[in-house]
């Protein structure tokens, strides 16, 4: 059984999610790992699915021509330690950018992380009058000198005229 | 002494980013800030509290009311307290928390719920211990924040934990 990537984008409106989801139920398709947020007013969804999933069946089904639906059969097989093979070899930090919005935040800050080879996991931007604000969790390869990034992540802030905090994640194991 | 509302600035600016510098509590525009201070804790709808540099002010003033939350326990009633230091923080919980100075986001932020703060009181200068816990203790960690720099932001523990909102509340 394949594996498929499935996206939802349209204005918000109550009923979206469930149209979604019947559909793809309806299609046979079991959804895996999905994630939705509202960006600017606007439904934002992405889904990895199981199943042999037929696009134009799926958007027969869901009847919506307000929504952007995308589905494509995807070659690659899950990368995740199913196999019990425990927590990713990194340590965990999380990162905070917040200051006026201009271009060129993101790739700025995250080209810092890549040069130490970290690893943006998650990401989430928000515009909120003149305030951009980032927040990212960050896998750091353990032998990263962290003062040092730090010091590059502030000079790179100081440069946007943001504030940038970088803390290690403090993770409740119980 | 009655103060007079200010404007509540909104971040970014550089006031909301920088260290307070301590204050004098006796001193006459120190009085007079936290006169305004409270003044506009008390016009600003939805807010328990409120820090100097809000308002324009890089001192370390705080004030903060949470006596009507309903999640408050310990209610210390309308305070101004300058030169506020914790001494004691114990424990933490997570929480949602917002900011008048940061509209239409919120966050899970981690705070102590029982905590000891120590300062003065301005005008007397006479000192001041508050011990809070819950909301109260989240509100006045939330105002120490700001007091070097910081704001909830920069406490989210994880990408999800950010939130819009469609409301602006304080704490």
């Amino acid at each position: 059984m394949g594996l498929s990537a499935v996206t939802v984008l349209g204005v918000d409106r109550p009923g979206v999610i469930a149209a979604v989801t019947g559909s793809l139920a309806e299609c046979g398709a079991n959804i895996q790992d999905s994630t939705m947020t509202l960006l600017g007013g606007h439904v934002a969804m992405m889904l990895l699915v199981s199943g042999d999933l037929d696009p134009a069946e799926l958007r027969k089904r869901l009847g919506a021509p307000d929504l952007v639906v995308t589905a494509s059969a995807i070659e690659a097989r899950r990368h995740f330690c199913d196999d019990g093979g425990g927590a990713p070899e990194g340590i965990g930090y999380v990162l905070t950018v917040h200051g006026p919005d201009r271009p060129g935040i993101i790739s700025a800050v995250s080209a810092v992380l890549a040069d130490d080879g970290g690893n943006i996991t998650g990401m989430s931007t928000r515009l909120t009058g003149r305030l951009y604000v980032l927040i990212a969790d960050v896998d750091l390869p353990k032998d990263v000198d962290v003062a040092a990034l730090m010091r590059r992540l502030a000079v790179v802030g100081a440069s946007l005229d943001s504030q940038i905090t970088f803390r290690p994640v403090e993770p409740d194991l119980l | 002494m009655k103060g007079t509302p200010r404007e509540v600035l909104g971040a970014p600016h550089p006031v909301l980013s920088a260290v307070a510098e301590p204050v004098d509590p006796t001193a006459p525009e120190v009085m007079a800030a936290a006169a305004d201070l409270l003044a506009t804790l008390r016009q600003e709808p939805g807010a328990a509290g409120l820090a100097a540099p809000q308002i324009g002010l890089s001192w370390r003033l705080i004030a903060f009311d949470a006596g009507r939350h309903p999640k408050a326990r310990s209610r210390a009633g309308e305070l101004v307290v300058a030169n506020p230091r914790l001494a004691g923080a114990a424990h933490w919980n997570g929480g949602r928390e917002g900011c008048a100075s940061v509209a239409g986001l919120t966050a899970d932020v981690p705070r102590a719920t029982r905590i000891t703060v120590h300062g003065h009181l301005p005008g007397t200068g006479e000192a001041v211990t508050i011990e809070a816990d819950a909301f109260e203790a989240r509100c006045i960690q939330h105002q120490l924040d700001h007091l070097d720099g910081l704001l909830f932001l920069d406490r989210v523990p994880r990408v999800l934990s950010l939130h819009t909102s469609l409301h602006t509340c304080d704490a």
